[in-house]
């Protein structure tokens, strides 16, 4: 069981969150449409999960004993893909089929199109019931998946997030991890000033989770917090992770305007070079 | 005739047909949402209670957990009142469930204007519009307790999502078991006219079809229990045969089967058809046959129709 992580392998997970930006950047612009806003939120998260802490094999996506991971927040799906196809699940070249017809890679992840997507998400609040549902469902296998889901902030203004809460706390559901990425915008402005969540943590311990509040760009801090949800065996984990919506991109960063809104070419470029790569490689 | 049919409880039915799908297999898992008693699970609760789940008034997250607990190929059974598991719950039941393909049954019990004394507000009228409209969706409708066990097996076997909308009101034995997906049961030969009833009407269509046998006329009953799959040959064969059909079901009239009939045989092979549905309008408090009778369903009324039909096939005068 792995606990402090060797500085190479942090080294690479960083440059790996690196790439999956510029993935996110990439496939928005060519699809003209997606959310690159909370895809950007999303990267260490997800890059923690599917590099580190996850029991998965990408050549085997149906093995029983994997982890399962479900996207709540299903429009984040630049950055999964991105993500998985880095991972070997499939080519770093498919992800140029992004949102295009008859493509695997949907708008929303799709599991019966996608091998390696555990659950089909796009309308919120559901996801955190699905991940419910399957770490019972490991649980009555006995099994030792464990289930993580990756909810958005707007989502917890849901019902159905709130539901499932109550349910996972009172199954006591130890194999289940909800992250919360805390961006703090939702498509119509600042969650705060629409709908606000606060104070969010308090409210999940209250609903009976074991909480953990965290910066969602630290990897060594994520890490630390999956390991450490390795220990709980009747209590649900929920991460609370403050993220910054459209992180690594100045003019993305901190606002709900590139929720849903793709970069153009000039957009584009300039965040490529934001993320570090060479002018003479900003390839569109 | 032998006198008035026994009755029986669909949820009944459905709780023993649970308990025989629990022994043997081992893996199956039944949801509730705090109707435990009105959808008849309690025994397999006893039986098996690590296999069990009460999700409490929370009928979303009921489905959700359903479609997660089935993604791997368990099979699930979830069930609540049809207002809750089709309304409530709809876009959980589309995406979580349909749209991942879970091996999820959801038992809508009790259901329609059957509901009764409750009132308007939990009798769902319109959840079979909602249902069979959704991708990959079995729905079906039983009209007896034996109907019910064998739909409950039925789905159970058929991998994927299931609607199975159940009566809470004891029915009369009228099918002797005779359910097939995707095959409409004729449980009474004729020619002169079609009744396709569903549900907790299918009795009322045999007992018109008696009366009118008494003078003469001969009625061809097709119990429309898999309303989807749908049985469209049967149909095309009772309109070519008969020529006029008239449909029975304790649903709105805009959303429910009597527009799929009409519907397939205007395209296909057009026969006067009437429904007999429940009118553009929400239930109310009532006994439940007596709301029944009140909102269209009287034997008189039923009768009335199928005149009007036989009348427009020169039939009768």
């Amino acid at each position: 069981m792995g606990d402090e992580v060797p500085p190479e392998v942090l080294d690479s997970l960083q440059r790996t969150a690196q790439e999956v930006r510029r993935d996110v950047v990439r496939m928005t612009y060519r699809a003209g449409s997606g959310h690159p806003g909370g895809s950007l939120s999303v990267v260490e998260l997800l890059t923690a999960l599917l590099f580190r802490e996850m029991r998965l094999d990408p050549e085997r996506p149906d093995l029983p004993d994997r982890d399962r991971l479900v996207l709540s927040k299903g429009h984040a799906a630049p950055a999964l893909y991105s993500a998985m196809a880095r991972r070997g699940f499939f080519s770093v070249e498919e992800l140029r089929t992004f949102r295009t017809l008859g493509s695997r890679l949907q708008g929303t992840p799709d599991r019966r199109r996608l091998p390696g997507v555990d659950a089909s998400t796009g309308g919120l609040g559901q996801g955190l019931g699905i991940a419910v549902g399957l770490a019972i469902d490991a649980r009555l296998d006995t099994r030792a998946t464990r289930v993580f889901v990756v909810l958005g902030d707007g989502e917890c203004q849901a019902g159905g997030t709130w539901e499932a809460l109550l349910a996972g706390a009172h199954h006591r559901l130890g194999n289940l991890v909800a992250l919360v990425d805390r961006n703090r915008f939702e498509t119509d402005g600042a969650t705060d000033e629409i709908l606000e969540i606060e104070p969010l943590v308090d409210k999940l311990r209250a609903f009976g989770w074991r909480t953990v509040e965290l910066d969602g760009h630290d990897l060594p801090e994520i890490l630390r917090a999956l390991t450490g949800a390795r220990a709980s065996t009747d209590r649900p984990t929920a991460i609370v992770a403050h993220t910054v919506k459209g992180k690594g991109v100045s003019f993305m960063e901190n606002t709900h305007v590139w929720h849903g809104r793709a970069p153009n070419r000039e957009e584009a470029e300039r965040a490529l070079l934001e993320l570090g790569v060479p002018p003479a490689e900003v390839d569109l | 005739m032998t006198g008035a049919p026994h009755r029986a409880s669909l949820r009944e039915a459905y709780g023993r047909a649970l308990l025989e799908l629990g022994e043997r297999d081992a893996r199956l898992v039944v949801l509730d949402a705090d109707l435990a008693a009105a959808t008849g699970t309690g025994e397999f609760a006893r039986r098996f209670p690590k296999r069990a789940f009460d999700l409490g008034v929370a009928d979303a997250a009921m489905v959700a957990v359903a479609a997660g607990l089935a993604l791997d190929g368990r099979t699930v059974f979830a069930g609540t009142n049809a207002v809750f598991a089709a309304g409530e719950a709809y876009n959980f039941v589309r995406q979580s469930v349909c749209f991942n393909g879970a091996n999820v049954k959801l038992v809508a019990c009790p259901s329609g204007l059957l509901v009764g004394l409750d009132g308007g507000t939990v009798q769902s009228v319109e959840d079979l519009g909602l249902m069979r409209g959704l991708p990959e969706m079995t729905v079906v409708v039983p009209a007896d307790a034996a109907s019910t066990r064998a739909a409950t097996f039925a789905v159970a076997e058929r991998g994927g999502p299931a609607y199975v909308r159940l009566a809470g009101e004891p029915l009369p034995d009228v099918t002797a078991g005779a359910f097939e997906l995707g095959r409409a049961a004729e449980l009474r030969a004729g020619s002169d006219l079609t009744i396709v009833a569903l549900g907790a009407l299918v009795h009322r269509a045999l007992a018109v079809a008696n009366d009118l046998a008494e003078i003469g006329l001969s009625t061809r009953v097709l119990d429309f229990a898999s309303v989807k799959p749908f049985d469209e040959p049967a149909l095309l064969r009772a309109a070519r045969d008969t020529g006029a059909i008239l449909v029975l079901e304790e649903h709105s009239v805009l959303t429910g089967v009597g527009a799929l009939v009409a519907a397939t045989t205007a395209e296909n092979y057009p026969v006067p058809v009437r429904r007999v549905g429940v009118p553009d309008v929400f239930g109310e408090s009532g006994e439940p046959w007596a709301l029944l009778d009140r909102y269209g369903f009287s034997p008189d009324r039923i009768r009335d129709e199928a005149w009007e039909l036989l009348k427009s096939r020169g039939k009768v005068s």
